[in-house]
């Protein structure tokens, strides 16, 4: 006779071997299984199919399309650049003197345009050197800001602060910027003698000859207002600023003569006349540039998660399954006989969320392995403007689908256990996971309450597929309902797979004390 | 492969009700046991404590002298059958049997031997969930068997069995115990028992009432009453008081006689001139003693409610 003690290691292999056969042979696990893969994929490639979209202005249609920094992710890069040629290291001093502006308000009757003199928050006016004046181009800048202080940016995701305050013309600010090789520094002084560093850059891509110049960029400005029936109607309208500068100074192989460029501006049906243009005028050394626009990481347009639709759907499929993995065997009596095969129960336990969380993990790859690259072609075929993420965001996405499926998996199996009836455990696990989800996401609950919802319950786990992440120096309305969770992918994943331990956890402890 | 069952002094209690009270005895290699008495003896709460799916309150059950929870492939060790409903409807017989054989690292050879040992060839990739009682039996048993343990444990198998399914597992519980395999049998019908066990362990509220063999019970169960048929009987009656015993009268020709065996009464009567149609020693049958024995639990438990969760 062999050996009846090898236990440890080989015991746990082999019983994790017989829950895998007690999956297999069940076919109506295996269908669920793959019900939850086509509902994904389905539900995944008909919205995508069914979603068109085209651009244009006035009537005029054009194919949507995404201005992408050095980074590869979509950017918003409109200013009004005054500009000259710098060969080599250098470097370029102003003085902002002063910075102001108008915001067009709501309309109080429809049609009449309101307009109020000030300056949004993250209105920017400073230095800067690009690769060029193509939108897009990789740059480093320094600059004042209306709200934020002075600030160190560079390809359009890169942000330092340096001192807060604005400016006004009783209180100027220098600022310089300094190349050297392929690093660029930011100095501000409040008197052009004692300067501190803001911050040092290297741009991805800036070649040895740059356009170095002022800017003034003003985003538009956002005002968000509640619904009657709940969600949240955000308005983005016009505004522009205008800053005064003067002391320039450009040191190094400066050539050519001052030239200005309106970067991004869009234009009207003409094709001639610019839309919301931008201005500049030069006066015995001091500049005074009016701009529109934003230089910023942008998030208009369609993300690649949005493909996952059927992602709730799908876990559905999989809760039902993982809760009768267990529980059907509870109810039958046959728990009985695998506590005669495998008398350690918390082991047994063990092998079955390792089992049917392995499962659910293979599934939720294929599904969104199929369905984000598809959908997004789809998306884009169809004329949208699908956000451009990279090949590592993509396959966090995808994996962090997978996760979310295993871990929502092995917490559907521990309640299973827990509670012992299919039906109390499947809505359990709905009301712990996907009630939760839609109730934040669909525009029903306020801002605040629908973000505490997706940090503290285990939906927190959908933030894994957020592929456009949340930026401090973009105003925004990042809500989820917007595709912003409030917690980063892992940080929501982890405080998924925490309940799932915890559930797990219980669920050994709760076989193990009693009697079967 | 010898190993034996040991239960000593199994003690539990469900809320108010004791289910098991000293619960104690051995089952030894080599011989079928028969583990009779009626619902609620605590019959299949002692099983489940052996296999540890229940945990006793005082005592201790030892398998091999292993306690069942240590052993690493307790299959290889102990085949049991003890609910031959608790299967998943949808699986086949075969898968039943494939995943109790990876949990134990045997593999698919092993289940296709066993099939054939309990005669489910022929249905052994259909759904168990279309299987009849008996089929389902057979298919436990299969299961406790897979192992190929030293020791077996069968509560109630020969429920739902047609004739000659019982005389199937009449035989090949004979044939394991000849093998040299500990076998215990649970029933509460003492009937079932008769020509399959060799020994007997009697269980009436939740402790041992009896620990002896087939014949042995019988014996203590017959009183060695004599019947006596004659158509002399005042002679009869004299002969046999002046040789100590005492007689007492059925009917006209019968007397009952206590304390003389039947050979000696025959050969009194003989001597004696005293002529007799028929002497018959009576002798119990099996259900007579078990009745005997069990009447005190049955009766206790009838006179006392609240005592149904006591499960058998």
């Amino acid at each position: 006779m062999t050996d009846h003690r090898t236990g440890g290691r080989d015991g746990f292999r082999r019983l994790v071997r017989a829950e895998w056969t007690k999956f297999r042979t069940v076919r109506g696990w295996v269908a669920g299984m793959a019900v939850a893969v086509t509902l994904v994929v389905a539900l995944g490639l008909l919205s995508a199919s069914g979603s068109h979209a085209s651009c244009g202005m006035n009537g005029v249609e054009t194919a949507c399309t995404l201005t992408a920094g050095p980074g590869g992710e979509a950017v918003s890069d409109r200013f009004f650049f005054v500009h000259r040629r710098l060969d080599g290291d250098g470097s370029l001093t102003v003085r902002v003197n002063s910075m102001t502006g108008q915001i067009r308000l709501p309309d109080a009757v429809p049609g009449t345009r309101r307009v109020v003199a000030g300056v949004v928050p993250w209105a920017k006016a400073g230095i800067m050197v690009k690769d060029g004046v193509r939108q897009g181009a990789s740059y480093a800048a320094v600059m004042v800001t209306a709200r934020h202080g002075v600030r160190m940016q560079h390809d359009f995701t890169g942000d330092v602060a340096g001192t807060p305050g604005g400016v006004s013309p009783g209180s100027p600010r220098w600022l310089r910027l300094t190349r050297s090789g392929g690093t660029l520094t930011g100095y501000e002084s409040v008197d052009g003698r004692r300067w501190t560093v803001v911050g040092t850059a290297r741009p991805a891509a800036l070649p040895a000859t740059v356009e170095a110049g002022m800017f003034v960029a003003s985003p538009g400005d956002l005002t968000v207002s509640r619904g009657d029936l709940g969600g949240a109607s955000v308005q983005v309208r016009f505004t522009e600023a205008t800053a005064v500068f003067d002391q320039v100074r450009v040191e190094g192989r400066a050539g050519g003569t001052w030239s200005h460029d309106d970067v991004g501006v869009a234009y009207e049906a003409d094709g001639r006349t610019p839309h919301h243009p931008g201005r500049f005028a030069e006066a015995g050394g001091t500049f005074t540039i009016t701009g529109v626009g934003d230089i910023a990481p942008s998030a208009e347009g369609t993300r690649i998660e949005s493909t996952l639709t059927g992602l709730v759907a799908g876990l559905i499929a999989v809760i039902v399954v993982a809760v009768s993995f267990v529980t059907a065997e509870q109810r039958r009596g046959l728990i009985r006989t695998t506590f005669l095969a495998a008398p350690r129960r918390g082991r047994v336990v063990a092998a079955k969320a390792l089992v049917v969380g392995a499962v659910a993990f293979a599934a939720g790859l294929a599904a969104a392995g199929v369905t984000v690259p598809v959908g997004a072609g789809i998306l884009r075929a169809n004329g949208n403007a699908v956000l451009p993420v990279s090949t590592l965001t993509e396959l966090r996405v995808v994996a962090g689908a997978a996760m979310l499926t295993a871990a929502v998996a092995v917490l559907a199996l521990a309640c299973g256990v827990l509670l012992r009836r299919g039906a109390a455990a499947v809505t359990a696990v709905v009301g712990l996971v996907v009630v939760p989800h839609i109730l934040a996401t669909a525009s029903v609950l306020p801002l605040g309450v629908a973000q505490w919802l997706l940090r503290l319950t285990p939906a927190a786990g959908f933030a894994a597929q957020q592929s456009v992440p949340e930026y401090a120096q973009v105003l925004g309305y990042y809500s989820p309902q917007g595709g912003y969770y409030p917690l980063p992918p892992l940080a929501g994943l982890a405080v998924l797979c925490g309940y799932a331990a915890l559930a797990a956890v219980l669920a050994v402890v709760r076989t193990s004390r009693r009697d079967a | 492969m010898h190993a034996t069952i040991e239960v000593i002094g199994l003690r539990k209690r469900y809320g108010r009700t004791l289910a098991l009270d000293g619960m104690s005895f051995t089952v030894l290699p080599g011989r079928v046991t028969g583990f009779v008495g009626p619902n609620g003896a605590g019959k299949s709460t002692t099983m489940r404590v052996i296999l540890g799916l229940d945990t006793a309150d005082e005592g201790s059950a030892l398998i091999g002298g292993r306690p069942y929870r240590s052993l690493r492939a307790p299959l290889r060790q102990v085949g049991a059958l003890l609910d031959a409903a608790a299967l998943q409807p949808s699986r086949t017989a075969r898968n039943h049997l494939l995943w109790l054989a990876h949990s134990q690292g045997l593999g698919a050879r092993r289940v296709d031997e066993v099939i054939d040992q309990v005669g489910l060839g022929a249905v052994a990739r259909r759904r168990a969930g279309g299987f009849s009682l008996g089929m389902r039996q057979r298919l436990g048993i299969a299961a406790a068997l897979l192992g190929d343990p030293p020791v077996l444990m069968l509560d109630e198998p020969v429920n739902g069995l047609d004739p000659e399914g019982i005389v199937w597992i009449r035989g090949l519980l004979r044939a394991l115990a000849a093998e040299g395999r500990a076998v215990l049998v649970s029933s509460h019908l003492m009937s079932e028992m008769q020509d399959m066990a060799d020994h007997l362990v009697v269980a009436g509220r939740g402790r041992v009432v009896a620990d002896t063999s087939v014949a042995g019970l019988i014996a203590a169960a017959s009183d060695g009453r004599v019947t006596l048929r004659t158509t002399a009987r005042p002679e009869a009656m004299e002969v046999l008081a002046r040789a100590g015993a005492r007689v007492a009268v059925q009917d006209r020709d019968t007397l009952t006689v206590f304390g003389l065996a039947a050979e000696r009464i025959v050969a009194l009567l003989g001597a004696n001139d005293v002529p007799f149609s028929e002497v018959a020693a009576h002798r119990a049958s099996l259900e007579e003693a078990y009745m005997e024995l069990t009447r005190d639990a049955v009766e206790f438990r009838a006179t006392a409610p609240g005592d149904e969760t006591a499960t058998s």
